[in-house]
This record gives structure tokens, C-alpha cells and sequence, in this order.
């Protein structure tokens, strides 16, 4: 895709500027100011609307598939700006990530035949809901379960002392072996590579060990279907967004279906905005607004001393998430979590900015995002902490029926300058597919 | 938890302090299955903050982390520490400008990968609506291989004939031309010949290989090149043969 971009000469691309603050005035949306990382200018993008296509944030976990990108900046952009964040308690636990790296085996290896054991070569998913294991394979049953809860059964199997230790926390088994070479190296030659380069494990001879690994953040930015947000002007498309089609655990591949229906509904709802005729700006506003985001940015570079560093923070941050808003959540795991994340938001007050070049500035890259992650992370786990059933990804051990009656609805939190959101709920629109039981295994005869 | 350590001689470089770069040494204590980009993020975030390098998958696929290690251009996160002494030196990538620490312009790239046109130009636009641009497993595989690459730029960094002459169009953009022309969906050879059959193009290539060797995805830019030579020599003879005929 980014080679097709290439034909298009109209589209002109700003590689590495690192976009810090929406301007936002009287509810609309007048662009952005980013950091050029190549000079640390900071420059003003005017334009009619703009787009967020950020991607998720599981970089607030410590133990995630995604890049070092992911941080949630689009998301913590909007969210300041008055957007809510809608459905942030949804994040999705992929049951199959290496240990150490989080690297993801792709489910295609569940998909070919793969299966999952204890240490003790049980297929343990028959004891969660998901059995009998024969007839295999089966829709919808055993390793062919959905992702939510094969990555819970984990957790219970971790609990009953029935997973294996390693030095990079407990893991299961992913045994392949029983596709054979031929088959491994057809279907499944990525897993095979990045099994044997970075855990020294070569699948056609022996199983891999996993473990669940964060992978995706269902919940993002409050859209509706054309990909608008409620500020005039802001679309937002992909894993930043939240349009609703993932509910409470996205299904293998929907993500890609989202990129491309929703990202071009925010194209071409954006197009549409910008050409018919928008109302006149107040320039001095808009450059205010911008100069006000500068400031914030040349403080944050600018200051000595601090006792906090970028690194010390994130860590804590990822541990007080995974600690208290993990796979399974309760009210005192999330209380805890909130007011951890508190105490990090007055910590980073105090963060120390060591490197005063203007030139490709990682460190003040890095508590720019810290930053967006610390907002990011509070939503997740307020939204978490609200949310008194079991819903999909969102497990709760003090709630662990779903309630539809109270919580068949979407959470929305909304940025409070005293870093916990307000939360509140807006209504769901179901249409084709009515809400039901969730059955797997031989239960669906 | 093994209580070994590695040394890193880091090459620094900020243009606003330093008049020439110079190296930097961290000790740092690593694990056996750590890749070089997990020592240097431990540097990072232990040591010393105002390191700076790209990165961001740790898994091969972005192609950010794209540096010299002892002297060969590798991917950091590609790089098992168990493959090298106890002392390694790490630099940035050979033949384009260091812009600061680890990270290098990459502007002669960017410009290069878009002068070989790197998209389908399909015989005629079509529609949305009017569906796919169809092709068979076999048509897929005669250029499979070569839409592999990442653009990590560790081709560039090898390759002894674009540190000689910086005109030359280089290894992965030129296999990309040629992963497009063997699109059976494209008809935009005769666009691309312009730049690839160019002076700076195919023909500057001297055939050392080196591009293949360190190519991460084993992409294999060299057998593109060799490949659109013999095309285009083909191309060159036709004109005489069938002067009537375009390509």
C-alpha cells in the first residue's frame, strides 16, 4: 500500500513528524502541530479536517505483539481534545505469543492443527467449555476456540500449577509436530523461522512455548459509521478508532476489514467535509491554540533536573496494568491500578529529560508518548473498574456473569484534567445479529 | 539468568555538539537468546537516554533497525548476540548521511524508490466496483520472492557500487522495477526502463552479489538485476529485429 501511495503525486507524506495536539476550537477541527523529528521544529498543519490512523496502544502493557510505535498517541490526541474513548476495557489477549519478545504465532497455527498442552501433555481447553477434543478438528471448539478464551484458560490453568515456568514467566505448549515437516514449512514457514531464530525452538521437532501476549484495543475513538468523530472535522479509522464492529473481542481478520471499509469512509467523509464550504476560522485562535501546544512541548524539553525516567515510569505503568487490568480484573486489582496510574501521572511531573539536541530526539519522543500512554492507560482501567460484569475480553473475577440488562452498552470516558475519565455509557446498535449465549465445544449440539 | 556481559562500542554523532562522531562504550548484561537491539535498548533505557535509533517490531517485518555490527549491515533485532565476541561495534548504515547516533537520511531512498515507479500500472484503470485484477498461483510466483522486501536499506548499505557512485538506482529499488514487471497484471515496463535501463540503472551494477548476502528477507536484489539485464538486452535487439513493435 505505501508503494501504491507512491503513484499518487498529490500526496505528499511527512515522514517522521511525531503530531502532538489536535486544534480543536468552538468543537472543530482546524489540524495539528507535530514535531519534525529531523530539526525538533515544531510546525502548524491547518487543514479542513484530519484523519487519525494511529493504531493501537499495547505498548501499555509490558508484554505485547505490537511495535514500539503503538503508544496510543492518536487516541490520547483525540481524547484530550474532548473525544471520548469508547469501550477502552476491551483489550484483546492473544493466546499465542513467545515468551521474552511477545512475538505472535499466527492462530493459522491452530488453524492447520496445531494443540495446545499443559505441562503434563494435557490438551487442557477440553476442561474450559471448549471440549470433547474428538471429533477434530471443529468449529468452535478446543484450539479453535476464540481468542478471549483460550487466553483465560490459560490463566486457570496458570493458577492450578498446570503450566510450565520458564525464566520469561509461565508458558503452555503450541505442538505442531504432528502437521509434519512438509506441511510446517508450506503453511507455516514464518512460525517455523521465528520459533527456530528466537527461541531456539524448531517446531517440526519440538512444541513451542507460549503465552497469551496483549494484541489488539477494541475500544478508541467514539466514531460513527462514515468514521466521524463529535468534533467537527476529526475522522479517526483502524485500531485508534472505535466504530464498534469488534464489541468485546474482535474475531481473527476484522481488523483488516475495518481498515479498509472504515478507512475509506473517513477518506471519503473527509473529502466531502472539506469541499463544502466550511465556515470561516478565527486565525488568532487557531494560532494561539498551536502556540499554547509549542509551549507545552518546549517545557517538557526544556526543563532540568527531574528525578523520573522515561524508562522507570513506562515500566511501572505496564507492570500496575498488567497486574490489575490483565486477563482477569477485579475491583480491588482495579483500584489499585487507578490509583498506581495516579501516582505515575504526579511521578511524570518530574520526569527527566536528559538529551537537549533538537535533532531526532528519542528521549523527548519517548515522554511524549509516555505521556499519551499514562491517559491512555487511565481510560482503559476506569472503564475497567465501571464495568461490573464478564464481557468478552473484559473478565471480571467479582463480576463473572455478563449482565445485559445493566451493561449492554458502550462505556464512554471523557478526559478530566484530573486524569481519571468520567465514564459514562451510550447505547448499542444491534440490528442482524442478536445478542446470545456464547457456546463452544460440543455444547453447540 | 546468565550474569554474562557484552560491550557495545556505539558510534555517537549529534550535529548540534559534535564536530566529527566518535565511539561510546556500555557494558551491558545480556541473556543468550537477546538480539543486538535488545542490548541497545537496554542502553537506552538503563545507561544512557539519549541514544538514538530506529525501531519498532522486533520481529523482522518493519525494517527500521537496519545498522552495521561488526562490520556487516544486519537488522539489530535480527542479530543474535550468541552469533558474535564478547565486544561488538555498532555503527549506522554505510553510504548515506548520518543524521544523528544510529539513524541516517534516507532521503536518496525514498527518491530512488519512487523514480522506479514500485506500483501496478495496469493495462487499463479500473473501478472499485469492477473487481479484482485476476492472477493464478504460477503468475504469482514468477515474483513472489521479490515482494518481500522491507526496505530496511541493508542492500544500499553492501552494495560497493553505490558507495562509488550515489546515482546508481540500487539493489531493492531496482528489484522491486523488477518485481512489478513480472507482474503478469502490469504493463508498465516500458515506463520503467527509462530509470532502470538508464546509465544509473541496471547496467551500473557489477554483479558482486553483496545485496543478496545480507538481505534479511532473502529477496535476492542481485538475480532481479541479472534478470532485467537479460530482458532488457532482449528489448534492445527486438528494436532492430521488429522495429514495429513496442514493448
Amino acid at each position: 500500500m505505501f508503494q501504491t501511495s507512491l503513484k499518487y503525486p498529490s500526496i505528499e507524506r511527512f515522514d517522521e513528524y511525531f503530531s502532538t495536539d489536535l486544534i480543536v476550537i468552538d468543537g472543530r477541527c482546524h489540524g495539528v502541530t507535530a514535531i519534525e523529528m529531523r530539526t525538533g521544529q515544531v510546525h502548524l498543519f491547518r487543514s479542513k479536517c484530519v484523519i487519525i490512523a494511529t493504531g493501537g496502544a499495547g505498548r501499555v502493557f509490558p508484554f505485547t505483539t505490537n511495535g514500539a510505535i503503538k503508544t496510543g498517541d492518536g487516541m490520547a490526541m483525540a481524547y484530550r481534545a474532548g473525544v471520548p474513548l469508547k469501550d477502552m476495557e476491551f483489550v484483546q489477549y492473544h493466546p499465542t505469543g513467545l515468551p521474552g519478545t511477545g512475538i505472535l504465532i499466527t492462530e493459522g497455527s491452530r488453524g492447520e492443527g496445531g494443540i495446545l498442552v499443559n505441562k503434563d501433555g494435557y490438551r487442557y481447553l477440553q476442561d474450559y467449555d471448549l471440549g470433547p477434543p474428538d471429533p477434530w478438528p471443529r468449529k468452535k471448539a478446543m484450539e479453535l476456540g476464540p481468542r478471549d478464551r483460550l487466553s483465560q484458560a490459560f490463566w486457570h490453568e496458570q493458577k492450578k500449577g498446570r503450566t510450565i515456568s520458564t525464566d520469561y514467566g509461565d508458558v503452555v505448549h503450541l505442538d505442531l509436530r504432528q502437521l509434519g515437516e512438509a506441511k510446517i514449512n508450506e503453511r507455516l514457514p514464518m512460525v517455523r523461522e521465528l520459533s527456530s531464530s528466537y527461541i531456539g525452538v524448531d517446531p517440526v521437532y519440538e512444541p513451542i512455548p507460549v503465552r497469551p501476549v496483549v494484541h489488539y484495543t477494541m475500544g478508541g475513538i467514539d466514531t460513527d459509521v462514515d468514521a466521524a468523530t463529535s468534533v467537527e472535522g476529526l475522522y479517526a479509522a483502524g485500531e485508534c478508532a472505535c466504530v464498534s464492529i469488534n464489541g468485546a473481542n474482535r474475531l481473527g481478520s476484522n481488523s483488516l476489514t475495518e481498515l479498509l471499509v472504515f478507512g475509506a469512509r473517513a477518506g471519503r467523509g473527509a473529502a466531502k467535509f472539506a469541499m463544502c464550504g466550511v465556515a470561516e476560522t478565527n486565525d488568532q485562535q487557531i494560532q494561539a491554540a498551536a502556540q499554547a501546544a509549542e509551549d507545552r512541548i518546549l517545557q517538557l524539553f526544556r526543563r532540568t533536573g527531574g528525578t523520573e525516567s522515561v524508562s522507570g515510569l513506562r515500566r511501572d505503568m505496564n507492570d500496575a496494568m498488567e497486574a490489575g487490568a490483565g486477563i482477569y480484573r477485579s475491583e480491588d486489582t482495579l483500584q489499585a491500578c487507578t490509583e498506581t496510574l495516579q501516582q505515575i501521572r504526579e511521578r511524570y511531573k518530574d520526569v527527566l529529560l536528559t538529551d537537549k539536541s533538537n535533532v531526532f530526539n528519542t528521549d523527548l519522543i519517548g515522554a511524549l508518548e509516555l505521556g499519551s500512554m499514562i491517559d491512555v492507560a487511565a481510560a482503559m482501567a476506569c472503564s475497567a473498574l465501571q464495568r461490573k460484569e464478564s464481557r468478552g475480553s473484559h473478565q471480571r473475577l467479582d463480576h463473572p456473569e455478563r449482565d445485559d440488562a445493566a451493561y449492554l452498552k458502550h462505556s464512554l470516558a471523557h478526559y478530566s484534567a484530573t486524569g481519571l475519565p468520567n465514564i459514562d455509557y451510550c447505547g448499542v446498535m444491534i440490528t442482524r445479529s442478536q445478542p446470545a449465549e456464547r457456546v463452544y465445544g460440543g455444547a453447540q449440539e | 539468568m546468565s550474569e554474562r556481559v557484552i560491550e557495545l562500542d556505539i558510534l555517537r554523532y549529534d550535529p548540534e555538539q559534535d564536530e566529527a562522531p566518535h565511539f561510546q562504550t556500555y557494558t551491558v548484561p545480556y541473556r543468550d537468546d537477546w538480539v543486538v537491539l535488545d542490548a541497545i535498548n537496554y542502553v537506552k533505557d538503563e545507561l544512557d537516554c539519549t541514544l538514538s535509533y530506529r525501531w519498532s517490531c522486533h520481529m523482522a517485518v518493519c525494517g527500521s533497525c537496519g545498522m552495521i555490527v561488526n562490520g556487516e549491515p544486519v537488522l539489530a533485532c535480527h542479530a543474535f548476540l550468541r552469533d558474535y565476541p564478547q565486544k561488538i561495534r555498532i555503527e549506522p548504515l554505510q553510504n548515506f548521511p548520518v543524521e544523528r547516533d544510529l539513524v541516517v537520511v534516507m532521503d536518496d531512498f525514498m527518491d530512488k524508490l519512487s523514480s522506479v515507479k514500485p506500483y501496478l500500472v495496469a493495462r487499463e484503470e479500473k473501478d472499485v466496483d469492477d473487481g479484482e485484477y485476476l492472477q493464478t498461483p504460477a503468475e504469482l510466483a514468477q515474483f513472489k520472492q521479490y515482494t518481500a522486501c522491507i526496505n530496511c536499506l541493508l542492500c544500499y548499505s553492501a552494495c560497493p557500487q553505490y558507495a562509488l557512485t550515489e546515482s546508481f538506482v540500487g539493489p531493492a529499488a531496482l528489484a522491486l522495477a523488477h518485481r512489478y514487471n513480472l507482474d503478469s497484471r502490469d504493463v508498465g515496463r516500458s515506463v520503467r526502463e527509462d530509470v532502470v535501463a538508464s546509465n544509473s540503472g541496471i547496467w551500473e551494477c557489477s554483479f558482486v552479489g553483496a545485496c543478496s548476502e545480507v538481505c534479511p528477507k532473502t529477496v535476492d536484489p542481485a538475480a532481479a538485476i541479472q534478470q532485467t539485464k537479460i530482458a532488457s538486452t532482449g528489448d534492445y535487439f527486438l528494436k532492430f529485429l521488429m522495429p514495429w513493435k513496442r514493448q
